[in-house]
């Protein structure tokens, strides 16, 4: 078995993880994780194609390098959303968010 | 033989930290094993010879996402660890449906092991004309510009995203002084680091996101310990940094477009130029967009 392969096998294992969690769990933080984990997951797995060649690949570097970005951000916006759904922060009526 | 162990070593402490943040005794569990779940997974990607993501991994993954689940768990009311009521039966069909999948996912993978890839070799080729010579950046901003410039959009996105859900403030304790005089080291630190691996990004492993991530937790930083005054949407200058990356990304698709050959297509001998220009206002507006996403605050009521 070669270290791709290993490294490939790991990261569709992170991925299955995660969509167990994201199937079980009921809290919103614990499912944006799972979230995050299966990204990563999918991550793992175009890295270890990357790995493939001596040096690594680097278009699916670079698209990861994107990918990452593009989580983080999605994952903020989860976050307040979840933050939002879980009831107001404030009464509401008393003050109006200003544009 | 050594090299399989670390490679074991590694894989597994991965899966282990990633099953205890999912299923970690309380949510303050799950949030700190994520992080290291972070910081392992950096460790990976430098494993496996991709430094530019070890470095963006180390700074977004661990760092900024840390925060950004601290927040979270901070804002959470009242009792944040209600058992989480999953019946065993649940867990075990679940499993039921996962076990198979993963047989099919490996059969489906192990083919693509075996696969010479040929890009790297078409890349490598080309890589003179693209004003670069690290080829990740030259992916990145020549022969893909497109990805990073509907990057930037999507990071807009979800900043407006995150703005539509109203002000939220900020509540900070007392910074422990301890974190404040870590901070005023530290915060230059990261600037010199930033521009470091910005300029250093055309050579060598580094670039526009990592520097941007890095700028964004020196801010982050420094906002925690109280050392800077509320970041707002409000603050022109600030609105500027954040539409900046995109527009100037956007003006040089335009003028590409319409003066040159065809969209991002960069003329002969000014590529070095437009690159390393569209990466310096690329990592300032990444910078000024996730540190508004982690530690922005709307607006007041008042004002």
């Amino acid at each position: 078995m070669s270290s791709s392969l290993f490294w490939m096998i790991i990261g569709a294992t992170l991925w299955l993880l995660g969509l167990h969690g994201l199937l079980t769990l009921r809290q919103a933080l614990r499912r944006i994780i799972a979230f995050n984990l299966m990204g990563s997951g999918v991550f793992l797995v175009m890295i270890a194609l990357a790995a493939r060649s001596q040096p690594s690949d680097p278009l699916l570097i670079a698209l990861v390098v994107t990918g990452l970005v593009v989580a983080v951000s999605a994952t903020a916006l989860a976050l307040r959303l979840a933050g939002v759904a879980q009831g107001p922060e404030h009464p509401t009526g008393q003050q109006e968010p200003r544009q | 033989m050594t090299e399989w162990l670390f490679d074991g070593v590694l894989g597994l402490l991965l899966l282990g930290l990633a099953f205890g943040a999912l299923h970690g005794r309380n949510l303050y569990t799950s949030v700190l094993l994520f992080i290291a779940f972070g910081l392992a997974l950096a460790l990976v990607w430098a494993r496996l010879g991709a430094a530019d993501l070890a470095l963006a991994e180390a700074a977004i993954g661990a760092g900024l996402t840390g925060v950004l689940l601290f927040t979270a768990l901070a804002r959470q009311p009242g009792p944040a660890d209600l058992p989480d009521a999953t019946r065993t039966r649940l867990r075990l069909g679940a499993a039921a449906v996962v076990l198979p999948m993963l047989i099919l996912l490996v059969q489906g993978l192990a083919p693509l092991s075996e696969i010479e890839p040929r890009m790297p070799a078409l890349i490598t080729r080309h890589l003179d004309e693209t004003g670069v010579s690290h080829p990740v950046t030259a992916v990145l901003l020549n022969y893909r510009a497109w990805d990073t410039l509907l990057e930037l959009a999507v990071l807009l996105l979800a900043l407006l995203g995150a703005r539509q859900l109203g002000p939220r403030p900020l509540d900070l304790a007392e910074p422990w002084p301890l974190l404040r005089a870590w901070a005023r080291v530290l915060a230059p630190l990261l600037v010199l680091a930033a521009g470091y691996i910005l300029w250093r990004g055309a050579s060598a492993p580094g670039g526009a996101f990592q520097a941007g991530a890095l700028l964004a937790s020196g801010v982050v930083l420094l906002r925690l310990s109280g050392l800077v005054p509320r970041l707002r949407w409000s603050f022109a200058p600030l609105r500027l940094l954040v539409l900046g990356g995109l527009l100037v990304f956007i003006g040089v698709a335009l003028m590409t477009a319409w003066l040159g050959e065809g969209w991002l297509t960069y003329p002969r001998g000014a590529a070095k130029l437009l690159i390393v220009l569209i990466e310096s206002v690329a990592t300032l507006s990444i910078a000024a967009s996730l540190s508004l996403l982690v530690v922005g605050e709307g607006e007041d009521v008042s004002s």
